[in-house]
């Protein structure tokens, strides 16, 4: 955790509605290494909105300001779109949750692998393909050439998240922001894809960004945890020291859900306090 | 203890997808049952033919001693209500809760409405107040409340839950499970649950099948399941997987 690859000091994220400004994210600060960083929150807790901010995906009527926003050192809010399109799918790169709906229906798979990597380095056509495979191997595909001509809707869940992960690992990004990478997946293929990604962040020393509302998940994924209520953090935790949470909104996520050997009835709910989201 | 209900060697084929391959299972009365399985598996889909939503091939499937055909009347229908997993998509986004609530008494002609839509309500957790909202003014947990208070304002003995949390925060989520066990108490009524969470199925249901590929693997009680007592892999599998990540 020597250098800094992404500084974020009190980021905001807002959007003018009819009923007046909502801020979505309301002034959140981390900073991160080569690490594995989970942001842990329930819907609506701007946990998304704060990974989009990063990758520059926010939609174009809301305005996201902060008194820093660095990746590597480039002040990500000033640079030009140009610019910054330069860095996503490049240097910094985000996996979606749902392959059915993030990746492009009408074109291959192996296409649109390829078209990632000639948008950012100027390789021939056959050494782009030669990559995808490459890749498509790397993420435990057993048949990389079959799978590099299929189109999404011919692949499983399972499947089409790993060919997601191939696709934006193929340019070998140093900051890798993945929004509920395995929420869609059926739990024992959640597992499989959660392996890939741990071996390949590992393998590559990137920066990992883990969005996810299951903080159980995240503590047993990634080095530390930020966990998020209401646009604010309430807490930045090691995620080997969750179970000495301070705060009693994680302490109460961490509580409220049933467990396999653990009889509790009825479950512990969560009592919200006002004064955690003030 | 009677039974609630059998299905014995159900089929169910979509064209010439065979989505079940002869399965059978046995809910007790006052019971609260778990399907267990992933996507594909089928747990859904017996469910749907349960309250007549799938194609039934063949198979028998017999609900309070009586024998299901290719239709249901009124009288099934009071008996057996459904809960959906998506509470976005089962809630009229043109219709207030009131009006929702006032459908299932109007079909089945029952004349205390004011009283038992005020009691449906009440007792899953909203007020008055929520009585002339529309769904789009509720979240996603105050939904769920409505469709379980829709499901259970005819009454019925046995009530079939398909996922009815998995689109849920684990908080609401707890609350949810928590309303459920508690109507299932006061009410003593059947469960027939669906998740592909076993954590869940343990917390909720006494007896449980785990499904793959539209077949049976096995049938554990919870306590089993606790403590591990499986024999096939599959079981195993989906239990190490409900344990979470652990890197090697």
């Amino acid at each position: 955790m020597s250098d800094t690859l992404l500084d974020v000091d009190d980021l905001r994220v807002t959007f003018p509605t009819r009923t007046g400004l909502v801020q979505a994210v309301r002034g959140v600060s981390f900073s991160l290494g080569r690490e594995r960083l989970g942001i842990v929150g329930e819907s609506g807790s701007g946990k998304s909105q704060t990974g989009r901010a990063i990758m520059g995906l926010t939609p174009p009527q809301a305005e996201v300001s902060a008194k820093k926003l660095a990746f590597d050192g480039i002040d990500l809010l000033s640079i030009s779109p140009r610019e910054r399109r330069a860095l996503r799918g490049n240097r910094i790169a985000m996996i979606l949750q749902d392959p059915k709906y993030s990746l492009d229906p009408v074109m291959t798979i192996g296409r649109q692998i390829v078209e990632t990597l000639r948008t950012h380095e100027k390789v021939s056509k056959a050494e782009a393909r030669e990559r995808a495979l490459a890749m498509l191997q790397a993420v435990q595909i057993r048949d990389p050439a079959r799978v590099f001509d299929l189109y999404p809707h011919e692949v499983s869940g399972g499947m089409g998240q790993r060919a997601m992960i191939a696709m934006m690992l193929v340019t070998g990004p140093e900051l890798m922001i993945a929004d509920e990478p395995t929420s869609a997946l059926d739990v024992t293929v959640q597992l499989d894809v959660l392996k890939i990604l741990d071996k390949l962040v590992a393998e590559r020393g990137m920066g990992l960004i883990f969005i996810s509302h299951d903080l159980r998940l995240v503590s047993s994924f990634c080095d530390r945890v930020v966990v998020m209520y209401a646009g604010k953090v309430v807490e930045q935790i090691k995620a080997s020291e969750l179970r000495d949470a301070q705060h009693p909104y994680t302490r109460g996520l961490l509580n409220c859900m049933p467990r396999v050997g653990f009889e509790r009835h009825p479950l512990p709910v969560l009592d919200r306090k006002p004064e955690w989201a003030a | 203890m009677t039974t609630s209900i059998t299905v014995e060697g159900l089929e169910v084929v979509f064209d010439r997808f065979r989505a079940l391959k002869g399965v059978s299972l046995e809910v007790r009365e006052g019971e609260s049952y778990g399907l267990v399985g992933e996507s594909g598996s089928g747990k859904s889909t017996l469910l749907r033919a349960i309250t007549g939503l799938a194609p039934v091939a063949s198979g028998t499937i017999i609900v309070n001693g009586k024998t299901l055909g290719k239709t249901r009347d009124k009288a099934f229908y009071r008996d057996v209500q459904m809960v959906f997993q998506d509470p976005y998509g089962s809630l009229h986004p043109r219709q207030t809760v009131d009006r929702l609530l006032q459908e299932p008494l109007a079909i089945h002609g029952i004349a205390d409405g004011e009283k038992r839509i005020e009691r449906a309500l009440d007792e899953v957790g909203l007020g008055k107040g929520f009585r002339f909202r529309y769904a789009h003014q509720l979240s996603g947990g105050q939904r769920q409340r409505v469709a379980i208070a829709r499901a259970l304002i005819l009454e019925p003995s046995i009530l079939l839950l398909d996922e009815p949390t998995s689109a849920l925060d684990a908080s609401v989520q707890a609350e949810v499970l928590n309303l459920l066990e508690e109507v299932r108490r006061r009410r003593k009524l059947t469960f027939l649950m669906v998740s592909h969470d076993l954590a869940i199925i343990t917390h909720m249901c006494e007896r449980l099948m785990v499904m793959q590929n539209g077949q049976a693997v096995e049938t554990l009680t919870a306590s089993q399941l606790i403590g591990h007592r499986v024999s096939e892999d599959y079981t195993r599998n989906l239990l190490r997987a409900s344990e979470g990540f652990v890197r090697v």
